[in-house]
């Protein structure tokens, strides 16, 4: 029991952190009907640049300040990545045939990587612990400070981004373009700007994401956007691409999930697969829930948009 | 000087001409309807009016050519269009379409036209809160409207407003399309369905294959032997 706690406790922590990740696909997939592979990699510049930023930091100011700091300098350059990232890959290419984006996707998101690899080198970066780091105790389970924030926080975060799409003049905005482009321009929406806009707010998310997850496993690496990505966009899809409140369902079933899985895949197996095996789990998850609804668990529509 | 002056207007898709060189002109407070078979060229027309095609040739709206004007700049000054097959979006409620009909507008004049429209068309206020894409036909293609209504248009392009719908809505909507001539809105309607389009308008044009083959007064067509063996089933 107290094995099950704990791994949930972890899986949501991960899982809060799919799900910030996923939101980032799901919201440029329902406007662009794209997949922006090289998100992943914006989260893993995001993790980068605040390391970059905090570590001269470290013992100047206090903690949590300095967390804080390089939270900001890491959104605001992902926000700015971002925007630069659809202007120059997708912008040209809206009217192409949807496998353009497609690889040019792709090949921003090998740039990042050798781009951060140049800047910050092969190696693995330890990340400083910039949180007081006390232990509580829940239901029997032990959960850290930082677990508590980066849990808070996504769903503050989640909160807000529902408030946006839903309540504001630019959320509209954004679900008109999502179903309509050329109606929503006849309304006086400049769909570039809305655009730019889902970017740039999904890149922010990526930020917070990456700080939150480099923090979380005190390391941070120029190709830990791969995986992270991959599951983040695994997570989307189970939820139902192009449906924020699916990619907020499907990153935290899929981070919970895989805890679960990581818990106790060495006493399901009598000890021949190890919790290393536990990346496996989010592609299982995967294909069964694609098996039994196809357009994921929240998604509506099974066709593309023409 | 005419609101609308169109001339020399040339829409191709890739290869394929769809309107070959027309020219036409609406003035402000008119009723101009375009009529035409199904293929004639109609939607490609309005549709390079609002800016969704490249075109060839050359468009004055209020004097000023609209070549450099994007899709989305039309609206605040005046030009709206009501699409073909309604657009409404469907999976915003009926009070978030209208919303969006008023987008570029930042007086404070939204929320008394909002209750005009519902005035207007009293249907939309019931079904308020509903997502768009539940409402019968008839109901979207009077939310379109009413969306349009919300940008306070100046020249307002109908689309095939009837189309498919019981011969009771299509009353109804050209009902609204009267009221909305009587307020001072311009308006270009196309339509198939020529009966209803001549009875509404005062001038008209008939269009062929990309051409525009015959212009006159709606009575002097209504009459045309042509138009009646062509359009009126006669
Ligand atoms: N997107 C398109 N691609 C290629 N051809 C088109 C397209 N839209 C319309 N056409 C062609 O252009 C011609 C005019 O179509 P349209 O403007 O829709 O006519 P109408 O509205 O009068 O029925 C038709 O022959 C139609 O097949
Ligand atoms: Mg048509």
């Amino acid at each position: 029991m107290e094995t099950f706690i704990q791994q949930l406790f972890n899986g949501l922590t991960v899982g809060s952190i799919y799900a910030l990740v996923a939101l980032g696909y799901t919201m440029v997939y329902g406007i662009l009907g794209l997949i922006n592979f090289a998100h992943g990699d914006v989260v893993m510049i995001g993790a980068m640049v605040a390391l970059s930023v905090t570590r001269p930091l470290v013992g100047v100011l206090p903690g949590p300040l300095v967390l804080l700091i390089g939270l900001v300098v890491a959104a605001v350059t992902c926000m700015l990545l971002g925007f630069t990232i659809e202007r120059v890959a997708y912008r040209p290419l809206r009217k192409a045939p949807r496998l353009a984006p497609l690889i040019t996707a792709i090949g921003i998101s090998i740039v990042l990587q050798q781009l951060a690899m140049i800047i910050w080198g092969r190696g693995y970066h330890p990340v400083p612990t910039l949180l007081p780091g006390g232990m509580h105790d829940l239901l029997g389970a032990q959960i850290n400070d930082l677990q508590l924030l980066i849990i808070a926080t996504a769903a503050v975060t989640m909160v807000a981004l529902m408030l946006l799409v839903n309540r504001t003049r630019l959320g509209r905005a954004m679900r008109a373009t999502a179903e309509n482009p050329e109606i929503a321009a006849l309304m006086g929406v400049n769909i570039n700007r809305v655009i730019s806009a889902t970017f740039v707010i999904g890149s922010a998310l990526a930020a917070l994401a990456g700080v939150m997850v480099s923090s979380h496993y005190g390391i941070a690496h120029y190709s830990m956007g791969f995986m992270l990505g991959l599951k983040a966009f695994t997570a989307a899809v189970l939820g139902g691409i192009g449906n924020l409140g699916g990619a907020m369902l499907g990153g935290i079933l899929l981070g919970v999930i895989e805890a679960l899985g990581a818990g106790y895949i060495g006493d399901l197996t009598g000890g021949v697969f190890g919790s290393n095996y536990q990346d496996v789990f989010a592609f299982i998850v995967l294909i069964v829930v694609l098996v039994f609804r196809p357009s994921g668990l929240m998604g509506e529509r099974v066709s593309e948009r023409a | 000087m005419a609101l609308l002056e169109v001339n020399n207007l040339e829409v191709h898709y890739g290869g394929i001409a769809a309107v070959k060189g027309i020219s036409f002109s609406v003035e402000a407070g008119e009723i101009v309807c375009l009529i035409g078979a199904n293929g004639a060229g109609k939607t490609s027309t309005l549709k390079a009016l609002a800016r969704l095609l490249p075109i060839k040739g050359d468009i004055r709206y209020g004097g000023e050519s609209l070549d450099k004007l994007p899709s989305h700049a039309l609206v605040s000054r005046g030009l709206a269009l009501v699409p073909e097959g309604r657009g409404v979006f469907a999976r915003l409620s009926v009070a978030e379409n209208l919303d969006m009909g008023a987008y570029h507008r930042s007086d404070n004049g939204i929320a008394a036209d909002l209750q005009r429209m519902y005035e207007l068309l009293p249907r939309l206020k019931e079904r308020e809160g509903q997502l768009a894409g539940t409402l019968s036909g008839g109901e979207q293609q009077m939310l379109a409207i009413g969306r349009a209504l919300m940008g306070r248009p100046k020249l307002l392009l109908l689309d095939e407003p009837s189309m498919g719908l019981a011969p009771l809505m299509v009353q109804k909507i050209f009902d609204v399309i009267r009221d909305v001539a009587a307020q001072g809105v311009t308006i270009l309607l196309v339509e198939q369905n020529a009966r209803l389009a001549l009875d509404v308008c005062s001038r008209g044009y008939v269009m062929e294959s990309g051409r525009i083959t015959i212009a006159d007064s709606a009575t002097a067509l209504a009459a045309d032997p042509r138009v009646r063996a062509a359009y009126l089933g006669e």
